[in-house]
């Protein structure tokens, strides 16, 4: 389904024009002299992985951040997209990565938000006005639903709606397949051309290959905060998809690092024989949100289970709760044959079972805390960091040291407040703890979630090397590649249950997708 | 019963109405604040200085009017102070606050010893606006309808809140920005102005409450006369959850309950202030301990809003 | 964090120029003011040092204050380095010390003094432990945000003392309601040959063991992972409501022990609407301090200073005590400002 909206047009005049856009921020040049054009009738695709520099692009589109050199250019004039409002006057609308909808308010609030402010809003007009462009584009809407009440698909078509209705030059979607089922992105990616086709310069936001080539008219692949090539229509149409693939992979990551990133499909290597490390039986948990359920899984020594699905499908509930984390309903878990569903976080990590978080900030680490702090944040009070409840700093830093060694840590020093590193670095800290002393069994959450090539490539050796120790490891990624390269046997999540595991072999790609998508049930 | 004589029922209505404005106002102020996610805890200092400008005006001009007028005024510059350091520095809201409440304790007590000190002046008081009908009720007719204009305001500005937070883009706006800022910075409207407004606006409620204080209800200044008010005011916000009719209902409460011992002096019967006085605190902890839900405050209550920041 | 020695003077030296600059300043607008109101600051800041730190009766004067507002500071320290905003210090305070000013004098009549003191101090602790209950188990377990709870039972607390000497212990000899007064020899010892308080020894050693306990030991680090992100102590395995409750009843004691010490040391006894709201006034200098215990120490002696000599230059001068009120809070402003520009700074460095 690839676009068609300008076959047989000669190309049109660019909308929008970044002209040598630089971007810095502290330690980091996000854009480096970026210049593309946006044409109506297009979708434009802005290829690139976590850290290319896409979002910084989107920000300085939608008015959060002013280009530091170079300047952009719409409609033939050199304007200062100087804020939010700027960007919606121009006809720029852009549906962002994180949802931009205010939970407490219904979707026509939403979406009358920035009125003048003494003034009553015409509500029962505005959600007129917003059935009918909802209409238009084959999207079915409740104005007065209560955003926060809303399905992630639901927001995202009402976040398009939102963004259509007040950009009618052009529409930015930034990473907006993350969070949708197959089904829903081909949906999504079905709309984009239709808009496309209606005359509106659509820019398109992914690190997914397959949905660039799909539905792109134009690809620009961003890496290190370059544009680093271009390819239009004339080369999307004439070569095959896999050449086209093989190129595009090649100028994303880099030759350098195209061996690492994509490693063979298909079984790993015959399925461990050694004994059962972790079993679950018929696992419930609670949940406001997406509660678990009937979930069972054995793993063995050496074995690595993975866990597919969408992001939100009762992942992080099951993590949470084979760590301690979260209550236990109903069902088994045992770790080497000893039911530990009773124990408290510690008393499972001390019986070998570990769990790197996903949310490195938010409750893997400390921030203002010390790198070395930090590695012993689940040990405090052990010897021989603390000995009769007081701190023995030689014996905490001593550890960071050969921690920080060890895992290749790149930090200024072990005394290092850990919110200073960055993403891969702090990822690395975690790894150092889950990893060290008696580990039997590892829960890897999402784990090279936001990192880049190279720390990605690191990550997944270390969870390739504590299988190779006889680890059972649970990995939990919502990176189908991911799961092909490392994982022996693959189990699908969807709305808190395992709808179907599969062996890792040359078919599990297609397994999977069905599974994700429903049409195997 | 023979205690719900005539004389204790005005009395007790009268009481409820002096005590209870203030909180109101107050409390309507508060909510404004949060509704937007900026915890104001130097709402009692807005209250003080508004209670001594107020009384300063009124004394130095003999028009209430204008006193009220100088005590929003005081109100608003303490909460322009708010939001500068607060919403535009973005420093903690709770140790700036307290600060303030502590610096106009200190300015008001000072500014008064200075000039008021061994006069001790004494105002008139206020005009009352008569309701005509509604003011002829028995007992609690004059009580009720023949008060200062002041409190028919603090009455209709509950009014006035509702129809702000439902039926107005800045209404909206107002939520969006103790909801989810980014949103609202995203869709166009400064989130730093909105805030700033709504914080410039409980100044100017605060304001208000501090001078019928001094202006209404005593009519006379005396140093820390606010007297905690301004913490009642921000538990009344706080419980009250972003909706003004509760917000008039809690000062009610607490305004019976504060006046409660005066009209049981009325009627003859002694009941220490304290314990009174305990009652409407410990309703609401009781409330608290019942009910037991979740005080719903919005997510972005207390922290500042830097854009880009995550 | 201890484990960086090398970068130890340097954090130090940094952080008294931040504590001092704000002084400086603070005094200084403190200053204009006084000039605005027509006093001669000279005079008046001289007449305040003289008074509060200079003269022997004055310096005792000014020691013996620290006492309970020492044990306050401890008390807040524990509760904001654990992330709970305990702001019902001041009905902690006093319901303890009405507690003790009921049962010393009672127990003075049967029992030995080294018997007596320990267990009304121990009892003045143990009752504000108990009025933090209620807030302490809303927030762990409801998760119902403290500081309206605290601020309620403050105002509670308030009017149960008031009740507690009006109605219970109130002492029948006299016209003003109050409770019966403690005999000068039963109280707390007094330090060598001076009028200083053994509370203020109490002060010192509850505020460097708090920031000994919070910086040094296991169970600190435990309180300040919880403070600094809840989150990361669920998942570190760490008791978080069980902790919670801890700290609250940690910093209610200490702020009881504040109260039990005031009254047994310096007051004697307690009257009726007797609130020194010592709590909130110590709020910002904890923060001046930023939580560290030290700190804490010279900022409670600096304020201490001021209010006692201001004191004695409320009579001499006409400017009232409240003077030192509003240069606290000019300080906390000018330090916030201090910090701002010093991030801002910090973040252009890093361009």
């Amino acid at each position: 389904m690839v676009g068609s909206s300008v076959s047989g047009a000669t190309a049109r005049e660019a909308v929008v024009s970044l002209r040598g856009v630089t971007k810095r921020f502290p330690g980091v040049v996000a854009n480096d002299r970026v210049s593309i054009d946006f044409r109506p009738g297009e979708v434009h695709v802005l290829l690139g992985e976590n850290g290319a520099g896409k979002s910084t692009l989107v920000a300085m589109l939608a008015g959060l951040q002013r280009p530091d050199e170079g300047g952009i250019v719409v409609g033939g004039e050199p304007i200062d997209i100087s804020s939010p409002r700027k960007a919606l006057d121009l006809g720029i609308g852009t549906v962002f990565q994180h949802s931009m909808l205010v939970p407490s308010l219904s979707l026509v609030d939403n979406f009358i938000l920035g009125g003048p402010w003494w003034k009553r809003p015409d509500r029962a007009g505005a959600a007129e006005r917003m059935r009918a462009r909802a209409e238009s584009i084959g999207v079915r809407l409740d104005p007065f639903a209560l955003a926060g009440s809303l399905s992630l698909g639901e927001r995202q078509q009402a976040e398009i709606v939102r963004a259509l209705m007040r950009g009618n030059r052009c529409l930015i979607l930034d990473e907006a397949t993350a969070m949708l089922t197959p089904r829903d992105a081909e949906q999504l990616g079905a709309l984009m051309c239709r808009l496309a086709a209606g005359g509106l310069a659509v820019v398109f936001i992914t690190h997914k290959l397959d949905e660039a080539i799909a539905w792109g008219d134009r690809i620009s692949v961003l890496r290190r905060g370059r544009n680093v090539a271009s390819l239009g229509p004339e080369d999307l149409k004439a070569g095959d998809v896999a050449a086209v693939t093989a190129g595009l992979v090649r100028t994303m990551f880099g030759a350098d690092a195209a061996d690492g990133t994509r490693g063979p499909e298909g079984r790993r290597r015959a399925t461990p024989a050694g004994p059962v490390v972790l079993a679950a039986g018929d696992l419930a948990i609670d949940d406001d949100a997406v509660p678990v359920s009937g979930v069972g899984f054995t793993i063995r020594a050496g074995e690595i289970l993975g866990i597919a699905g969408i992001d939100g499908n009762g992942q992080k509930q099951l993590a949470e709760a084979l760590a301690g984390q979260r209550p236990i309903r109903a069902g088994s878990l045992t770790l080497n044959g000893r039911p530990i569903d009773r124990a408290g976080v510690g008393e499972r990590r001390a019986l070998g079972l570990r769990y790197v978080t996903d949310d490195r900030l938010g409750e893997g680490t400390v921030g203002p805390f010390s790198v070395a702090t930090n590695l012993v944040l689940k040990q405090i009070g052990e010897a021989p960091f603390w000995r009769k409840g007081v701190e023995q700093p030689a014996a905490i830093a001593d550890h960071a040291r050969r921690r920080v060694g060890a895992f290749d840590v790149r930090t200024p020093g072990v005394g290092t407040p850990v919110a200073r590193l960055s993403g891969g670095n702090i990822q690395k800290v975690l790894l150092a703890r889950e990893l060290t002393g008696t580990a039997e069994a590892v829960v890897f959450a999402k784990p090279t979630y936001g990192l880049d090539v190279r720390n990605t490539h690191a990550t997944r050796g270390r969870i390739r090397e504590a299988a190779e120790a006889g680890c059972a490891v649970l990995l939990i990624s919502t990176d189908i590649g991911e799961l092909l390269e490392l994982a022996d046997r693959i189990a699908v999540m969807s709305r808190g249950r395992i709808v179907g595991t599969v062996d890792n072999d040359a078919d599990a790609r297609r397994r999977i997708g069905e599974l994700m998508s429903g049409t195997t049930q | 019963m023979g205690l719900f004589t005539e004389a204790f029922v005005a009395s007790l209505v009268l009481g409820a109405v002096v005590a209870g404005v203030p909180l109101l106002l107050g409390g309507l102020g508060e909510q404004l604040s949060e509704k937007a996610g900026v915890l104001n805890i130097g709402l009692e200092g807005m209250m003080l200085i508004g209670a001594y400008a107020g009384f300063v005006l009124a004394y130095e001009t003999g028009s209430a009017a204008s006193g009220f007028l100088a005590g929003a005024a005081g109100g608003m510059a303490v909460a322009a102070l708010m939001a500068v350091l607060c919403v535009r520095l973005g420093l903690n809201q709770i140790v700036i606050g307290i600060a303030l409440t502590l610096g106009a304790e200190g300015i008001t007590a000072l500014l008064h010893n200075v000039r008021f000190a061994t006069t001790y002046p004494r105002l008139d008081a206020p005009e009352t606006l008569a309701i005509p009908v509604l003011s002829r009720i028995p007992v609690v007719g004059p009580a009720l309808f023949d008060r200062p204009a002041i409190v028919y305001l603090a009455v209709l500005l509950v009014g006035i809140m509702i129809y702000v937070y439902r039926c107005t883009y800045l209404g909206i706006a107002l939520q969006a920005a103790g909801d989810r800022p980014a949103a609202l910075d995203a869709a166009g409207v400064d989130v730093v102005g909105t805030r700033t407004v709504a914080v410039l606006c409980t100044g100017l409620f605060a304001g208000l409450a501090g001078a019928f204080m001094s202006i209404v209800a005593s009519g006379v200044f005396v140093p820390f006369m606010t007297h905690g008010n301004g913490f009642i005011g921000i538990v009344l916000a706080m419980l009250a959850r972003g909706r003004p009719l509760r917000v008039l209902g809690g000062a009610l409460l607490f305004g019976v309950c504060l006046s409660l011992t005066t009209a049981l002096q009325v009627a003859g019967v002694d009941v220490p202030t304290d314990v009174i006085q305990m009652l409407p605190f410990a309703t609401v902890m009781l409330v608290l301990v019942v009910a037991g839900r979740r005080a719903s405050l919005p997510p972005a209550l207390g922290s500042s809003y830097e854009r880009g920041a995550r | 964090m201890n484990v960086e020695r090398t970068t130890r003077s340097a954090a130090w030296a940094r952080a008294a120029l931040f504590a001092l600059g704000p002084v400086a300043v603070a005094l200084l607008a403190g200053a204009l003011l006084l000039l605005a109101m027509g006093v001669d600051p000279l005079a008046y800041y001289g007449y305040v040092a003289g008074r509060g730190l200079l003269s022997p009766s004055g310096l005792q004067a000014t020691l013996t204050r620290m006492g309970p507002l020492l044990l306050i500071a401890a008390s807040l320290i524990v509760a904001f380095r654990a992330g709970i905003w305990n702001l019902g210090g001041d009905g902690q305070f006093l319901l303890a010390a009405v507690s003790a000013a009921a049962a010393a004098p009672a127990l003075a009549a049967h029992a030995p003094v080294w018997l007596v003191l320990p267990a009304c101090l121990v009892l003045g602790a143990a009752v504000a432990a108990l009025w933090s209950l209620l807030p302490a188990l809303l927030r762990a377990f409801q998760g119902i945000n403290e500081i309206i709870t605290t601020l309620m039972m403050t105002f509670l607390g308030v009017s149960l003392a008031n009740v507690l000497i009006k109605l219970v212990f109130r002492d029948p000899a006299t016209t003003v309601p109050q409770t019966r007064t403690l005999p000068v020899a039963d109280r707390l010892p007094r330090l060598f040959d001076t009028t200083v308080s053994s509370g203020l020894l109490i002060g010192l050693v509850a505020v460097v063991a708090v920031h000994l306990v919070m910086t040094r030991t296991a169970f600190g680090l435990k309180l300040r992972t919880v403070g600094a992100n809840p989150g990361a102590a669920l998942h570190a395995g760490l008791p978080v409501p069980m902790l919670t409750v801890v700290v609250f009843g940690i910093s209610a004691a200490l702020a009881g022990l504040a109260g039990a010490v005031d009254v047994l040391g310096t007051q004697g006894n307690v009257r009726a609407d007797w609130n020194p709201a010592y709590s909130l006034t110590v709020v910002p200098l904890v923060f001046l301090a930023r939580f560290n215990g030290f700190g804490t120490i010279a900022f409670v002696f600096l304020f201490s200073v001021l209010s006692i000599g201001g004191e004695s230059a409320a009579r001499r001068l006409g400017v009232p005590g409240y003077f030192s009120l509003v240069i606290v809070a000019i300080l906390l402003v000018v330090l916030g400002l201090a910090e701002y520009l010093d991030q801002r700074r910090q973040r252009k460095g890093e361009d």
